[in-house]
């Protein structure tokens, strides 16, 4: 009885908090500032330089939704937020939008009523291995000793993928990331298996790389994407529609390079479109028209900021794979600006 | 004939020879310490051993360190397979781990002042802070300095909120006076009664202070002379210094109210410290730095939460506190019971009895357990890390090791903070050795 007292409290004052934050347009516009939830530091994904200043690949995304809505892509109030603090910092309204690394899942959605805007990163969970082992495929690995996170979906992909497979595994409980890259590079397990970009992330940091090897196959699927709270359609259109820009411009070719020469009008409708110098999509989302172009502006398209923080050319080195156009083959894809 | 005989009789003392080798020198004390028995001999053998491998591993890992490169893959390049640390991790993020990635950096379109020699901000406000921190804990931990001292330590938790956090100079001058007044009311009332005089003080400060905040218009930290920092900025070991501070001094004279609440013969007071004492200890600290961090920002309506760190305090003193009650408590139950019958005789008051009688011998008795609980916490704060607070731990659990430079350094980054931490709960504990020693009044 009690409980249900505490819990109903609970409901009606995160309702009571949802209401109030209902205009967070209105709200980001008036305070001048974007408040972005994002990691307290995830290699190529987020992390603060030197000199404090955050960088990443999800961090470019609260960058774009700031140059759209505020027109400065500086002006972003990032939130570090915990795997455990991150739900509750987006549902009580400290922070407007999320964008770290979460797996777009239905409990999520539905039941912690948020709204995912979209993906901006197709993960699932990768193995890795020692070259010496000689292992070409993760079917190969009958009877291996597995290091996994503990209480995590991870546990559970990695035992329904060995059922499946009816092949033998012996798992050694770890705790984070950094205990993992410890154990493994000692021996105490011949496999580590994680979210892929995790252990290419982790791989590129090991003295040598060139002697792992991740394997070809993913078995699960985490989608990453940013969200926002349920309720507020307005606000979940801008974040939707600001990450959709940066997409399309990267299937149109519109690049940080030469966006300035593309704003001024070209052959292409929906490249006009997009930019604001034809139709009113910019009025519709109750913005400037040029938004999606300071968007882009701000680092550039969904490529560009992909091989800026975790490309090939970076230290964590990941292909485009799944991230790929959807014109090339993999699963980016975003509806049309019309 | 008696002359001759006389030849035979020393008229001076025979000089002491020195001790056969055996019995002084290093070699005696090696032979009673290292090899009294043979089990002995091998044992010291054995520990030879175990300290050469150990030292023979880490020393050439230390001397072959590299302090100045940018980047992990760098600082190998430089290393070339050979085995050695890549301090330059700490040289690169030096500040960050001393002070947080946030902490406004002067640059030099920083406004300066105080005839223009120092920025608004920057790192020397809080560097500052670290130094008066000695001053003013010098008269507190070493009673035999002046007493006069004591005044610059009241003020310095004023001075150091101004210093730290900035903004406009009334805040802190408006709680400096709300104390003075709090205090000059009790001085006024505890002659009639000691209840009247607390209650009295600290009604009268809150008086002070809810009029005078109505006064300080609301932008007063605009152009105000050192600009102000949020609590969100604060991090680094800084972070862990000021809560460790923070809520040392303030659990300690909370946990002796509660020692005492605890053995109060008013049930309700009895009570209430009971409750509290129990269900504190009964939570781990983890759960309470949760309640502060993400539940209370349900129970506010969005916009008027409490400053995070505020809350943290407030958190871990409660915590502490609560801790410390029960290490006094067991101070004053050593005490035997004419202590308190002879305060009696003497005709004194239960504060009277308590400040000039009890609690002096009580707290002499707990200042092991104090310390312990002290040292304790000061490590407990790093557990603020996991609500997103980049304390030492925090930093180098987040920013530094997920940036691409230095993901994958752990030894030397988790090794500066074992050996910061070391120094400063090392030192605590050989201060509170020293003060047993000086107190130790007892008949031996």
């Amino acid at each position: 009885m009690k409980k249900s007292v505490f819990f109903g409290a609970l409901t009606v004052a995160g309702l009571a908090a949802g209401a109030a934050a209902a205009g967070t347009l209105d709200d980001v516009k008036a305070r001048g500032k974007l408040n972005c939830g994002v990691t307290t530091g995830l290699v190529g994904f987020a992390a603060p330089d030197a000199n404090g200043e955050w960088n990443g690949f999800d961090v470019s995304v609260c960058r774009a939704v700031a140059a759209a809505v505020l027109g400065d892509a500086s002006a972003v109030e990032f939130v570090p937020t915990t795997g455990k603090t991150r739900f509750t910092a987006l549902a009580s309204g400290e922070i407007d939008m999320l964008a770290r690394n979460t797996t777009w899942t239905f409990s999520r959605d539905v039941d912690l009523k948020f709204t995912f805007v979209g993906v901006n990163y197709y993960d699932g969970q990768g193995f890795m291995v020692p070259k010496e082992l000689g292992v070409s495929s993760a079917k190969d690995l009958d009877g291996a000793t597995v290091c996994i996170q503990t209480g995590t979906t991870t546990e559970l992909n990695l035992a329904d993928f060995f059922r499946s497979n009816n092949i033998s595994y012996e798992p050694v409980p770890i705790e984070t990331n950094a205990e993992a890259q410890q154990q493994y590079l000692a021996g105490a397990c011949d496999v580590y298996t994680t979210d892929a970009s995790g252990l290419a992330a982790t791989r590129a940091t090991f003295e040598a790389p060139g002697d792992h090897t991740l394997l070809p196959e993913i078995i699960s699927k985490e989608p990453l994407g940013p969200l926002v709270r349920h309720g507020d359609n307005e606000w979940g259109d801008v974040v939707r529609w600001t990450l959709n820009a940066l997409i399309t411009a990267e299937e149109l070719g519109v690049t940080s390079a030469n966006i300035s020469e593309m704003a001024a009008g070209t052959n292409n409708p929906e490249i006009n479109r997009l930019l604001g110098t034809e139709g009113t999509l910019g009025e519709m989302l109750g913005l400037d028209a040029d938004w999606a172009m300071k968007a882009i502006a701000a680092g550039g398209n969904y490529g560009e900021v992909f091989e800026k923080n975790i490309g090939e050319s970076t230290p964590i080195g990941l292909a485009r794979g799944l991230n790929a156009q959807w014109t090339e083959g993999g699963l980016i894809y975003s509806p049309p600006f019309r | 004939m008696s002359d001759t005989s006389a030849a035979f009789v020393r008229t001076e003392q025979v000089p002491p020879s020195p001790p056969p080798s055996s019995a002084t020198g290093p070699y005696k004390w090696a032979k009673d310490n290292l090899f009294s028995t043979w089990l002995y001999g091998l044992l010291t053998f054995v520990s030879c051993y175990v300290i050469y491998v150990i030292l023979g591993n880490t020393l050439p890992w230390i001397f072959a360190g590299v302090w100045n490169t940018s980047s992990l893959a760098e600082c190998r390049e430089v290393l070339d397979g050979v085995s050695g640390g890549c301090f330059s991790v700490l040289t690169e993020r030096w500040n960050q781990l001393l002070f947080g990635f946030k902490y406004p950096q002067a640059t030099e379109d920083t406004p300066r002042t105080v005839l223009g020699l120092l920025p608004t901000v920057g790192y020397w406000r809080p560097s500052l802070t670290f130094l008066l921190f000695f001053a003013a804990a010098a008269p507190v931990l070493f009673y035999k300095l002046p007493r006069k001292l004591l005044l610059f330590t009241a003020i310095f938790p004023f001075l150091a909120y101004y210093l730290i956090w900035g903004g406009t100079i009334m805040t802190p001058i408006l709680a400096l006076v709300g104390t003075v007044v709090g205090y000059f009311v009790y001085q006024r009332l505890v002659t009639g009664s000691f209840a009247a005089g607390f209650f009295g003080g600290i009604a009268a400060a809150f008086v002070v202070w809810i009029i005078g905040g109505m006064l300080i218009p609301e932008n007063a930290n605009e152009g105000a002379m050192l600009q102000a920092v949020p609590s969100r900025d604060l991090g680094g070991f800084m972070l862990n210094m000021m809560l460790g501070v923070a809520c040392v001094s303030l659990s300690v004279p909370l946990g002796i109210a509660l020692a005492l609440g605890r053995q109060s013969d008013m049930p309700l007071i009895k009570w209430i410290c009971v409750i509290f004492i129990e269900f504190i200890r009964g939570v781990p600290l983890i759960t309470l730095l949760f309640v502060a961090s993400v539940m209370l920002a349900y129970f506010f309506p969005p916009g008027t939460t409490t400053d995070l760190f505020l809350r943290v305090v407030i958190m871990i003193t409660m915590f502490s506190a609560a801790y410390i009650a029960e290490v006094i408590r067991g101070g004053l139950a050593a005490l035997p019971r004419g202590q308190y019958e002879a305060a009696d005789s003497l005709g004194l008051d239960y504060p009277q009895a308590m400040r000039l009688i009890i609690l002096p011998q009580a707290l002499k008795i707990s200042i092991p357990g104090i310390v312990n609980v002290a040292v304790g916490l000061f490590k407990d704060t790093t557990l603020v890390s996991v609500i997103s607070m980049f304390d030492l731990v925090g930093m180098i659990r987040g920013p530094i090791l997920a940036s691409t430079e230095w993901n994958g350094v752990y030894w030397e980054l988790l090794g500066f903070a074992a050996l910061l931490f070391f120094v400063v709960c090392y030192g605590i504990s050989q201060y509170s050795q020293w003060l047993e020693r000086q107190l130790a009044t007892d008949h031996r």
